[in-house]
């Protein structure tokens, strides 16, 4: 077994004893699914056809967003990282077996919803399962790379809190989870493209039902697949092994660069 | 031949204004324990984490094991185990997890023996937020060890421990040393740095004090013996004028406690003033200067 396997089968486990994270990865996102799922579905009829990936989408942004930051921040406080560093654990793995380690529970999550929402509230089952589970690997992917990167350049827990806010919340009220993206006026949906959801919404509505979506399905992908990349990039860049001795090689302001696709690609739509 | 495991050249770093270590330089030889002394803020951990690749010098040279510790970080974590201060493990994680995981990165097998050995047995499953801090250090202490580095640093290696666990340690240490392993240990614990170095370096805000072995330290202090006579109806109570190369005197729990410059003519007089006043002892006890002694001497006096 590789260095970066043991390292994940030892956080996975660790996760599963934390309850903090075992709450924002399971109890809230399912439960949140099941609210919506019993009381929008009957207000808003509508929202069965995008039920699923706005709840899959949902369960990423929960954990990927507020829950990766706050480890990353507290472990580089309390000198884990350190350690880590003294033991020849390589920084890139300081970051991926987290990620990885989230990516293993929203797989159950979104199994469990796509699963089951069909049945229990109708909502409407992706058409094709490639589509699908693509767009969702991408988001993934995407996500994560948010998360780590916000947990690098957070200077504390509550930086970080504020810095996933500010792309969690503008991504439920305007990127196509509650309300359908052609649905929004033209300012709003400009600044939708903004923000990763906006992207993954779209490739879900071309790739995994075969609809006609509101704008180009493969560069929603490519978008987001850069933006993904970038984070990650960059993340491992401004990685400090701890609060004191700053071995970063970019400041922290350079984690904007993030958005760079999505800003590109709000020129572009 | 220069067998010289670590070797600081004019090593000097600062924070900010602060100047934490200033051009200091030692050599430590194979199968060597040095002992870094010094109070709070002189620059040991610094120093101690410099040679570990955690901090970048400002000045001077720094090779463990031939390696330089600010070029060649990755090849310096074969070479070296470190100890640290504050362990930093992931509270949820169980010392056989946090075995397992330190020994894949040094892509060898999990040393699971060694939590035997330092009384973890019991706990390898434990949370490392659930055990105690002398349980946590020797934890720390086995990862360090466990892929049988050729250099160890240890920081304050026995704080929290109990005496059982000390001993244990000691003699972990003391088997290390027969096996060539060079240690550098940083500490505030003067009867362990006596009883475990082969030499020790003081440190002074950020400059070397003193440096040899122990017994070449202790001697170069002011050099008093510490005399201890209790006998069986007191007769040294007033007696200190009579006897030859005291500098100083004073009576204690039944002892008379002489400092004396010339051991021996103290002590042949004192037992023929015994005799002479028809006492007879009880106890007698000389003790050179300990280590100790000698740092109180310098760090409150600067001298060397």
């Amino acid at each position: 077994m590789t260095a970066l396997a043991t390292h994940t089968l030892i956080e996975l486990r660790g996760s599963l004893r934390n309850r903090q994270l075992l709450f924002l990865t399971y109890a809230f996102p399912l439960g949140f699914y099941a609210l919506m799922g019993l009381v929008m579905t009957g207000i808003n009829p509508a929202f069965k056809a995008s039920m699923i990936p706005a709840m899959v989408i949902f369960a990423i942004m929960i954990t990927t967003l507020m829950g990766l930051p706050d480890p990353i921040v507290n472990a580089r406080d309390a000198g884990i990282f350190r350690s880590y560093k003294i033991f020849g654990v390589p920084a890139a793995n300081v970051l991926f077996a987290p990620a990885l380690t989230v990516n293993l529970h929203i797989v159950v999550v979104a199994s469990i919803i796509t699963l089951t929402a069909g049945p229990l509230f109708g909502a409407q089952v992706p058409t094709n399962a490639f589509g699908f589970v693509l767009v969702t690997a991408v988001a993934m992917f995407t996500f994560s790379g948010l998360g780590v990167l916000i947990g690098v350049v957070s200077s504390s827990a509550r930086v970080g809190l504020l810095w996933s806010q500010l792309i969690f919340l503008p991504s439920m009220l305007v990127s196509g989870l509650m309300i359908p993206y052609e649905m929004l006026p033209a300012s709003a949906q400009r600044l939708a493209l903004l923000f990763p959801t906006t992207y993954a919404m779209n490739g879900y509505t071309g790739l995994a039902y075969g609809v006609q979506p509101p704008f180009n399905t493969e560069m929603s992908l490519v978008i987001l697949l850069a933006g993904g990349l970038l984070s990650i990039v960059l993340a491992v860049l401004m990685f400090n092994w701890d609060r004191s001795n700053r071995t970063a090689r970019l400041h922290p302001a350079f984690g904007l660069l993030a958005m760079a696709p999505y800003v590109v690609g709000m020129l572009l739509v | 031949m220069n067998n010289a495991m670590i070797e600081v050249n004019d090593f000097r770093k600062t924070y900010g204004d602060f100047v934490a270590v200033d051009g200091i330089s030692f050599q430590v030889q194979r199968g060597e324990i040095f002992g870094l002394l010094g109070p709070n803020g002189a620059g040991k951990t610094t120093t101690l984490e410099s040679l570990e690749g955690l901090r970048v010098p400002d000045g001077g040279t720094l090779h463990v094991g031939g390696i330089d510790p600010t070029r060649d970080a990755r090849k310096l974590r074969g070479v070296i185990g470190v100890q640290l201060q504050a362990s930093g493990l992931p509270e949820s994680i169980s010392p056989a997890e946090a075995m397992r995981f330190f020994c894949a990165y040094q892509k060898i097998a999990p040393r699971y023996d060694l939590l035997d050995r330092i009384g973890l047995a019991e706990k390898r499953n434990a949370a490392y937020g659930e055990l105690s801090t002398g349980q946590k250090r020797r934890l720390s202490l086995a990862l360090a060890v466990a892929h049988n580095p050729a250099v160890l640093f240890l920081d304050e290696p026995t704080a929290g421990l109990d005496v059982a666990s000390r001993a244990e340690l000691h003699s972990m240490l003391r088997e290390m040393r027969s096996a060539d392993t060079t240690i550098l240990l940083a500490t505030h614990d003067m009867a362990e740095a006596e009883a475990l170095s082969d030499r020790v370096a003081i440190l002074l805000n950020g400059q070397i004090a003193t440096i040899g072995t122990p017994m070449e330290i202790t001697a170069t202090g002011s050099g008093l013996t510490r005399v201890s006579v209790h006998t069986e109806h007191g007769c040294l109570k007033d007696a200190n004028g009579a006897i030859p190369a005291v500098q100083q005197h004073l009576f204690r729990e039944e002892y008379a406690v002489y400092f004396s410059s010339d051991v021996g003519s103290t002590v042949s007089a004192i037992i023929a003033l015994v005799d002479a006043q028809g006492d007879a002892l009880v106890d007698l006890r000389v003790e050179r200067p300990s280590l100790e002694d000698r740092f109180l001497e310098i760090t409150n006096g600067g001298t060397k």
